[in-house]
């Protein structure tokens, strides 16, 4: 009997990636609508028009093709108010983690490679920071700095940095003790140069995966602040402040509460799915989600 | 294990002397008290005595030292807003914040555990699809989204709950609930995952040649060994659950320490504020300090290190 390998005949199947396309995608969308939203919007956000007030979403009996999403309590268009909340939310969410990021990687550098006194020293303000939960950290610091955009942003960065310190400590120790890093020394050159052009391009995998994983949250974390009336403040417009507002009409108009909710909820899906990819690709070895 | 407990203890303790001097830092940064509760006709050496009479004429170092040695007997001043010491509105918050949360974490564990094995389990690429989803969509999901559209669904709609406040057992449902969508997504997918793990492990395989029953080798030794993992998270997830429980109170009027410590902010209520951050904050690292070291007795295999 012979044996013939036929597998050659078959469709060779394509590769399939395992890369979250839609999510990406739809970031892609946010982040587009969060640049050209002042051009994009149909309507002034803050405009009132008395004429049409809640106003529900086209496809509902008395939607209009004007608002297609509706309008709310003083006939603000929903869909406006949405993509500069969009911008909002992701300009806070691109900052505080820009911040948070830059800050956590030169406290945890310094640690990491200074070691000793210094180290200790820095771990135990790290402990401090997250010792608490991070909407109550959060919220403390809102208590001191008080509520609004600017505020809002440093809030979140103080909030989240000292992750981001205790990753890239934990990697600069394993990356320290490696045989390229003693080359380098031996070879004269200088401390700045070691950690600037050895150290610092190994751990930023990890970090970047982390900052990914971390917009997600800080989106949520924005929105719960503005809705409970302490983040966001008007006349600037947050999903979570849409919400909070609409709160009062959740009987007669639902499109004020579930639609900005459902942005938050896509918005915060796909960056996460987005960095958890990125983590299966770029942190085999798991040091992002052992160090938070 | 003696000298690892002593390491951890004084490490917990120095933090928490951090914590009372950020806590401390962040007050005076918010401003001057006085006129938050002076009235309004109060002239200059009014102010003065109440700047002498709470210490705030002191240098910066002595007015920390008498706020940590009052803190320490659990003196936190009096609420600027309600009459009564800070500490007990404080306490008599707590009870409400820990019902909620330890309800929700029981009823995370039981939707979360079996859902995570169906998952790691299942042949139904359908059944995989649906509980994936649950678990990314229940962690995306703010949960003041997920509450407010719970509290329009069934007790709007469909009046079967409370919508607010707290008493009965139907009061308990909507929050609990709202809470453990999201605490049960995270459960899930970590089950998946360390039951996935656990049947790939040789002593599964040597298990299924010894012919055993599936479903005792699943429940015996997959999952076992996939509990550990479970518990220290479920430990870690206090953290995400004292948050959530602060948008959820806030969300179904629940009187807990969440929405005390947002009113006393709206309010500037700084001796409630302080009081209520200090006693999470305790609560949340006593709590990590007994799981890490709950870990440590289960699991000889972590090393004191």
């Amino acid at each position: 009997m012979a044996v013939v390998d036929t597998a050659f005949l078959r469709p060779r199947r394509r590769r399939r990636t395992d890369a979250p396309v839609v999510a990406a995608l739809f970031c892609a969308v946010l982040v587009a609508w969060a640049i050209a939203a002042p051009l994009l919007m149909p309507f002034d956000p803050n405009a009132p028009n008395f004429e049409s007030v809640l106003r529900p979403p086209f496809w509902e009996e008395d939607g209009s093709r004007a608002h297609l999403l509706g309008t709310d309590q003083l006939g603000r268009d929903i869909l406006s108010r949405i993509m500069l909340g969009a911008q909002v939310s992701l300009l806070t969410a691109f900052v505080a983690t820009v911040c948070a990021g830059t800050f956590g990687i030169a406290l945890g550098i310094v640690g990491g490679y200074a070691g000793g006194l210094i180290d200790m020293a820095l771990m135990r303000l790290v402990d401090t920071f997250l010792a608490l939960p991070f909407i109550l950290m959060a919220l403390a610091l809102v208590a001191a700095l008080g509520a609004g955009l600017g505020n809002i942003i440093v809030v979140i960065a103080l909030t989240n940095w000292a992750r981001y310190a205790r990753l890239v400590r934990s990697e600069v120790l394993s990356v320290k003790s490696r045989p390229f890093v003693d080359l380098a020394k031996v070879s004269g050159l200088s401390e700045t140069a070691i950690v600037l052009r050895h150290i610092l391009p190994n751990v930023l995998n990890s970090v970047l995966v982390l900052a990914v994983l971390d917009i997600a949250r800080t989106i949520i974390l924005e929105s719960s602040l503005s809705f409970l009336g302490l983040g966001v403040q008007p006349p600037d417009v947050s999903w979570g402040l849409m919400l909070a507002d609409g709160r009062n009409y959740m009987l007669v108009a639902w499109w004020l509460t579930a639609l900005p909710g459902a942005f938050i909820a896509l918005a915060v899906l796909s960056f996460n799915a987005v960095g958890e990819w990125a983590k299966r690709h770029f942190d085999p070895r798991g040091s992002v989600e052992t160090a938070i | 294990m003696a000298s690892y407990l002593l390491k951890r203890f004084l490490q917990v303790l120095v933090t928490l002397a951090l914590l009372t001097l950020l806590i401390f830092v962040l007050a005076r940064l918010s401003g001057d008290p006085a006129p938050l509760v002076m009235p309004s006709e109060a002239t200059a050496a009014d102010y003065e005595f109440f700047r002498r009479q709470y210490g705030l004429d002191q240098p910066f170092h002595l007015q920390y030292l008498t706020f940590l040695r009052n803190v320490l007997v659990g003196d936190f001043g009096a609420s600027f807003r309600y009459n009564v010491a800070a500490i007990e509105v404080v306490g008599t918050a707590l009870p409400a914040t820990l019902q909620l949360a330890a309800a929700s974490l029981l009823t995370a564990i039981l939707i979360g555990v079996p859902l995570g094995i169906v998952g790691a389990t299942t042949k139904s690429p359908a059944v995989k699809l649906a509980i994936d989803s649950y678990s990314a969509l229940g962690q995306a999901a703010p949960m003041f989204w997920v509450g407010l559209m719970l509290m329009m669904a069934f007790a709007v709609r469909l009046p079967w709950f409370p919508s607010s406040g707290r008493g009965t057992l139907a009061h308990l449902v909507l929050p609990v609930v709202t809470l453990a969508i999201y605490v049960s997504a995270s459960v899930v997918k970590l089950t998946t995952a360390n039951m996935q793990e656990a049947m790939r492990s040789d002593f599964v395989k040597m298990a299924r040649l010894m012919g055993l029953p599936r479903r005792l080798i699943l429940l015996k030794h997959c999952l076992r060994n996939a509990s550990l993992p479970i518990i220290t998270f479920l430990g870690l997830q206090l953290g995400a659950l004292l948050s959530g429980a602060v948008v959820t109170e806030r969300v179904f009027a629940w009187p807990g320490l969440g929405n005390v410590i947002v009113e006393a902010i709206l309010n500037r209520d700084y001796p409630v504020i302080q009081a209520a951050v200090l006693v999470s904050g305790l609560t949340f690292m006593g709590i990590n300090l007994a799981v890490d070291l709950l870990y440590r007795v289960f699991d000889p295999r972590v090393e004191a290190a």
